[in-house]
């Protein structure tokens, strides 16, 4: 069925078969262990995490498990990489062994392009550099069609470092895809050049935004950012870019609240609006499990 | 009359632009020199007699910007292979830069290099040193020193020299030498880690952008030190509109700058970046659309001075890796003449100044031998089948590197000889020492 290797891949009509699909699956999970082995038991899948993950990991890994494959957990430190071995290199010899799917998490954006090239084996994505991370905006974009049913007429604000975030990308493309406007918010600093191209307006003013937003997906502050920076400091930064309980009184009744993890409380989201009413981050992480035995189903 | 050796090319047509002349002109060489020029010269005993009617007959190409990586990375490219590239892609004269392993930066690399040159004997090679000691930015090398050993320019290539102060230094002592100081311009604060242009396609692909102003800002900068102190600076590999007009500007004031430009910067944009394709990754990175526009312009109109190539050959393991971990650059000795004619059949440039760009402009700037052809010049020639089609194919290159964004361009136009010192270099495909 091919690689998942970028929303930009993926046309509407194929996005909204995959809905109905994520939502059996998470049926099948709340009903329990597969009643019968599924075709893809005794298969295996390879989890090469050339970065930290926790969410996306273990979801891979149990949304495999649920479906009777076996998974091998690869991450970087302690490996041939540390002896200086290419990418290439590396994924010939995983390939050569035979697992049926290579979830690859990598540093560097297009390396998962790179992978493909040289893999038999399905390539999924699990977010590449500030590139993208594609099963991210599939069980973001669930999420909400559980929620709404359908885009169109809605008006989604991703709050942060859109500049440096693979996930405001792929969630960038899935919501336009969708009908979906989206509104890119963030200083100027961590606005990327000629982001309108992929479909997004932008603005630097969270305040005025908030009250006209169906949903605000909140990003990940990279602390570290500061070093170079991007912004004088995560307070300075706050004043202006937190979704405070303040900021959050001023959004519209019934307007959603996202975080795809992992969150710095109190510095992009404050807890009370991350464990409010709004809030949907924990269901992101449940349905991320659907998400990906879905597409685990439907690519391999 | 005529010696053993000598070469007439004969019913070509000679664009020499130094000597003002576009016309159908028999060319003789004799003992390393132009002999005659003539609307019709008679083949004397013994003289070699080429016929070149319908071709261009011009000075030899002069490339100011090339990396030949020999000392240190001869995997990559050698002095032989690289002047063999040189040759098949019209060049007699190339200027070899300093990032070398050991960096060219005393007597024995220079002198290395240039023995190396003569054991080869295709073309002719101007060694480049370093600005700083190992391009460390931290303490000047021994520029009279390189000069006396023949080197040509001054440059830390790859390596800007970020220091206001050791710049100004640099263009000081390297006056008193009338030394081209050739400058890398980019403010690595501003670049930070970039991999290509800031701009749609680097936002798409999520890879961090390098603004327009890392280089603009340098060249200002340079440029008011040039005001300042004097000497000659050179600005290397020009990408962006506002270099172009800042350069505008320098000249305007009468400043002794000068600059030169890379097929693949007046070529392509960073649409050809596509899909993380690393054989569009290269320092400075390709601009965008506007920047194009502004470089073509300033070819056509003398403010840019020179076609240089920036040829810097990387193996499979340096480009097939990702993106950002990617080597910058691209070969661009065989390709050059025929993405230069591009432009001339797009009306951006015409034949002569198409030649001064390659040949008689640089020669000059640097104050090289050859890129004219009066009589007793050195018989330095390249001549062009204008029209020849054929598609690039790294595979068939001369080069020992095959890291091209042009695999599989249908190109127009051809060298079909090369003649450096009288001998000829490059015959239709073949490379030698004496052909």
């Amino acid at each position: 069925m091919g690689h998942l290797l970028a929303m930009t891949d993926w046309d509407r009509p194929r996005l909204e078969a995959f809905f109905p699909r994520a939502q059996a699956a998470l049926e099948a999970l709340e009903g329990g262990p597969a009643p019968v082995p599924s075709r893809l038991a005794g298969r295996w899948l390879a989890n090469l995490f050339f970065e930290d993950s926790t969410r996306t990991r273990l979801s891979f890994e149990t949304a495999a498990t649920s479906l009777g494959m076996r998974v091998a957990n690869w991450s970087e430190g302690g490996s041939s990489v540390s002896k200086g071995e290419s990418l290439p290199d590396t994924i010939r010899s995983v390939d050569a062994m035979g697992p049926a799917a290579i979830v690859i998490r990598h540093p560097q954006s297009g390396a998962p392009g790179l992978v493909a090239r040289y893999a038999k084996a399905v390539v999924i994505n699990a977010g590449d550099g500030t590139h993208e991370h594609p099963s991210q905006a599939l069980l973001d974009t669930f999420t909400l069609w559980k929620r709404w049913g359908s885009f169109e007429g809605r008006r989604v604000a991703i709050v942060g470092d859109v500049l440096h975030s693979r996930v405001a990308r792929s969630n960038l493309t899935a919501l336009r895809t969708l009908g979906a406007e989206v509104v890119l918010v963030a200083p100027p600093s961590l606005l990327p050049a000629g982001v309108e191209e992929m479909g997004a307006s932008t603005t630097s003013d969270f305040d005025a935004i908030l009250p006209e937003v169906d949903a605000v997906m909140m990003l990940r502050l990279q602390i570290e950012r500061q070093k170079e920076a991007f912004f004088p400091s995560v307070r300075d930064y706050g004043r202006r870019f937190s979704l405070t309980e303040a900021r959050e009184k001023t959004l519209k009744p019934e307007a959603l609240v996202l975080h795809p993890g992992p969150m710095n409380r109190g510095v992009e989201i404050a807890s009370a609006v991350a464990d409010g009413p709004r809030s949907l981050v924990l269901s992101q992480v449940t349905y991320g499990v659907a998400v990906r035995r879905a597409l685990l189903e439907v690519l391999l | 009359m005529t010696g053993p050796g000598a070469i007439l090319l004969k019913g070509g047509r000679l664009i020499d632009p130094a000597n003002g002349t576009d016309a159908v002109l028999d060319v003789l060489l004799e003992e390393g020199r132009v002999a005659r020029v003539a609307p019709s010269i008679d083949a004397g005993q013994g003289v070699r007699v080429l016929d070149v009617s319908g071709r261009w007959v011009t000075p030899g190409f002069i490339d100011l910007h090339v990396h030949l990586r020999e000392p240190g990375q001869e995997h990559k490219e050698t002095i032989l292979t690289g002047s063999r590239a040189a040759v098949a892609g019209g060049f007699t004269g190339v200027v070899a830069m300093p990032n070398t392993a050991p960096t060219n930066d005393s007597r024995l690399v220079t002198e290395l290099m240039l023995t190396r040159a003569q054991e080869a004997d295709l073309c002719r090679l101007y060694p480049a040193g370093a600005i700083t000691r190992g391009l460390e930015g931290k303490q000047l090398a021994d520029h009279a020193e390189l000069v006396d050993a023949g080197c040509v320019c001054i440059t830390d290539d790859g390596h800007p020299v970020m220091s206001a102060g050791m710049m100004r230094r640099a263009l000081q002592w390297a006056q008193q030498m009338s030394l081209p100081v050739m400058v890398h311009e980019e403010d690595l604060t501003l670049s930070h880690r970039g991999a290509m242009t800031e701009g749609a396609v680097a936002t798409r692909l999520g890879l961090l952008p390098i603004p327009a102003s890392a280089e603009v800002s340098m060249v200002a900068r340079d440029l008011v030190l040039l005001e300042e102190v004097g000497g000659h600076l050179h600005l290397a590999h020009v990408s962006c509109r506002g270099t172009v007009e800042l350069l505008r500007a320098a000249r305007k004031k009468g400043l002794h700058v000068t600059a030169e430009v890379t097929p693949h910067h007046f070529v392509l944009d960073h649409a050809a970046v596509g899909d993380y394709d690393t054989h569009a990754k290269m320092n400075p990175p390709l601009r965008l659309p506007e920047d194009v526009r502004a470089i073509r312009e300033a070819m056509a109109d003398g403010t840019i001075d020179a076609i240089a190539t920036d040829h810097a050959p990387h193996g499979p393991a340096d480009k097939e890796v990702e993106f950002s971990r990617a080597m910058n650059g691209v070969v661009g000795l065989e390709t050059a003449l025929p993405l230069t004619l591009e432009l001339v059949r797009d009306g951006v440039l015409t034949p002569k100044r198409a030649v001064e760009l390659l040949s008689s402009r640089p020669a000059e700037i640097f104050r090289l031998p050859g890129g004219r052809l009066s009589v007793g010049d050195p018989a330095d020639v390249t001549v062009v089948d204008a029209d020849a089609v054929w598609t690039v194919d790294a595979a068939a290159f001369h080069s020992k590197s095959m890291n091209t964004p042009f695999q599989g361009r249908e190109v127009r136009g051809r060298v079909t000889h090369t003649v450096v010192g009288g001998k000829l270099k490059f015959l239709e495909g073949a490379v030698g020492a004496d052909l």
